[in-house]
């Protein structure tokens, strides 16, 4: 019984002898194995080739010094109240005298963490930061740990250093027994 | 017995070309594992291994070491001695195949020694190199029942059929070819096509039946129903770790190299290759007679070489484009196509034989009881 005009007749033909002798077919998939043999590789090796970022792109935290190498950072809370992933925790503490040239206003982080695991990097405390003290940066991520503490970004590694030239060499920061303990193991490899 | 005729027995350049028959053929093995990938990764756009070394190189080497330091697993209930009897059956006997495949033909030294590139001259080579084969199926088979486990007994039981239904195609298509050379020696196969064509040119359809049931023996894709891994989790190795199981992988690249070796010296001319006799006259009139046979010899195995490293590559071409066949499907091309095609193919070379001649001159040639490698030379 026919209920709509929507069906359509489909053709089930016997196969043709160079079907059934598969051959033909076979050789046709071969050439097309052989098109992608000499073809451009999608590979990008990562650690020697980085995959091209975009200059807007949301990276690893920094926290911005002033002109005069003060950090700008005055502990308001702002970016932690408007982190929705709640990845920011931070400790005021008041300036006291004589850091002046540390700090740029009366009240200033005594320590400030974020949690790369729970960081979304959405960019809500760079738009939230009234003092234009954090930054996501376009050209650094956060690499990856073995370690879930070692994601915790306090303010020795997120602190632009006082050198601009410092900045590139600012890599995974260790304590004092993880870097012997790395060094042993390397004087041993070597 | 004399204590320097004992040493020039075992230090003879003969016994120097079995060693290094048997370094090439593992050497050859070992870095079938790394071309298989990295051909692999290029079907596929992507680059391979090139961590180890320079381009991966060493890769071969770090999975050896992986392969050894692995936990030695035996199954519960499984037959301890069978069990590690079976990779080293499958090892034994894809090693002994290529003992007497001609990589070469003569090096004459200038003391008049003469050196066979091949390490053992018999004049049944081409039976000899079947039965070795076949009987590699015996290692995966009782690999496979030793495990004690239903899905390694299902692949050996797969191998065993696959052995036996493709064999048979494989057997008619050598006759075929047997009843074009006239010998069953694979050194006097390869000297035949110095003179005249290739036996591609007399077998085309021999060949093709031969190179579907090669991939058959050797249980690579797409009739790699033994291993199977989306069916029957690693088929006849399931149960297996380590290196007994690295034995079974690497039998399996042996028996790539050497089915590789035998299309090229059955079908496409052995150590010959075209523009040899203008070399050889060229070289002769210029060098002397010594000098332009050895370099033609080397030069025929080089050759040789870049023949059996395509039919590697075109093993692993294949596998990385075709899906597995199913079993009925499998089974179905063994008997109602292949199977019939050999018959046809033997009826077809009788009838050409009958009405053309057979390909001469060689045959009156192999009765007379010259060597072949005097012959050689004599015949330029």
């Amino acid at each position: 019984m026919k209920l709509t005009n929507r069906s359509k007749h489909l053709e089930k033909k016997p196969m043709t002898l160079a079907e059934r002798a598969y051959l033909p077919a076979i050789l046709t998939g071969m050439g097309i194995t052989l098109k992608h043999f000499f073809s451009k590789k999608a590979t990008i090796r990562y650690p020697e080739e980085l995959r091209p970022i975009a200059p807007t792109f949301r990276g690893l935290h920094v926290l911005k010094r002033d002109e005069a190498g003060r950090e700008r950072c005055t502990a308001c809370g702002l970016c932690a109240v408007a982190c929705p992933a709640e990845a920011i925790t931070m400790v005021a503490g008041e300036r006291k005298k004589g850091e002046q040239n540390l700090y740029r206003e009366e009240k200033y982080a005594v320590s400030y963490e974020i949690n790369m695991l729970r960081c979304i990097f959405c960019g809500l405390c760079e738009e939230a930061c009234p003092k234009a003290a954090i930054y996501l940066q376009a050209d650094k991520m956060a690499p990856p740990r073995f370690e879930r503490d070692e994601f915790i970004y306090g303010k020795d590694r997120l602190v632009e250093p006082v050198d601009p030239n410092a900045r590139s060499k600012r890599g995974i920061q260790l304590t004092a027994e993880q870097a012997e303990a790395l060094a042993r193991r390397m004087a041993g490899i070597e | 017995m004399d204590i320097s005729a004992l040493t020039s027995v075992v230090i003879s350049w003969q016994s120097l070309v079995i060693l290094a028959v048997f370094g090439i053929t593992l050497l050859i093995a070992t870095y079938s594992t790394y071309a298989e990938r990295v051909v692999a990764a290029f079907l596929q756009d992507r680059v391979g291994p090139d961590r180890a070394g320079p381009y991966g190189l060493l890769q071969p080497l770090a999975d050896a070491v992986k392969l050894f330091t692995k936990e030695e697993f035996f199954p519960a209930g499984a037959n301890r001695g069978l069990f590690v009897f079976g990779p080293c059956l499958a090892m034994t006997t894809a090693l002994m195949a290529s003992a007497v495949i001609p990589f070469g033909n003569t090096l004459l030294l200038n003391n008049g020694e003469v050196v066979r590139l091949q390490a053992i001259e018999v004049n049944i080579g081409m039976l000899y190199v079947f039965g070795v084969v076949s009987l590699g199926v015996y290692g995966l088979m009782i690999g496979g029942w030793a495990s004690n486990n239903k899905f390694s007994l299902l692949g050996a039981i797969r191998a065993a059929a696959q052995a036996v239904s493709y064999e048979l195609a494989m057997g008619m298509a050598l006759i075929a070819l047997l009843m074009v050379t006239g010998t069953l020696s694979l050194r006097e196969i390869a000297l035949q096509q110095y003179d005249g064509l290739w036996n591609i040119v007399y077998q085309p359809l021999g060949f093709i039946i031969f190179i579907v049931c090669a991939f058959a023996e050797t249980n690579r894709t797409p009739f790699d129903l033994p291993e199977c891994e989306t069916e029957l989790v690693g088929g006849y190795h399931t149960e297996y770790s380590s290196m007994k199981m690295g034995l079974y992988l690497f039998a399996e690249y042996i028996n790539v190299f050497v089915a590789s070796a035998v299309m090229s010296t059955l079908y496409f001319g052995g150590f010959s290759f075209p523009g040899e006799h203008l070399l050889y006259n060229s070289l002769t009139s210029s060098q002397g007679e010594l000098f332009a046979h050895n370099v033609v010899t080397i030069l025929g195995t080089v050759v040789l070489f870049a023949k059996i490293f395509f039919f590697i590559f075109f093993f692993m071409w294949v596998r990385w484009t075709l899906p597995r066949f199913r079993y009925d499907q499998l089974m179905r091309l063994g008997w109602t196509m292949l199977f019939p095609i050999a018959i046809l193919n033997i009826l077809l070379t009788g009838a050409f034989i009958l009405f053309f001649g057979s390909k001469e001159p060689k045959r009156e040639i192999s009765k007379e009881a010259v060597p072949t490698e005097v012959r050689t030379v004599a015949r330029r």
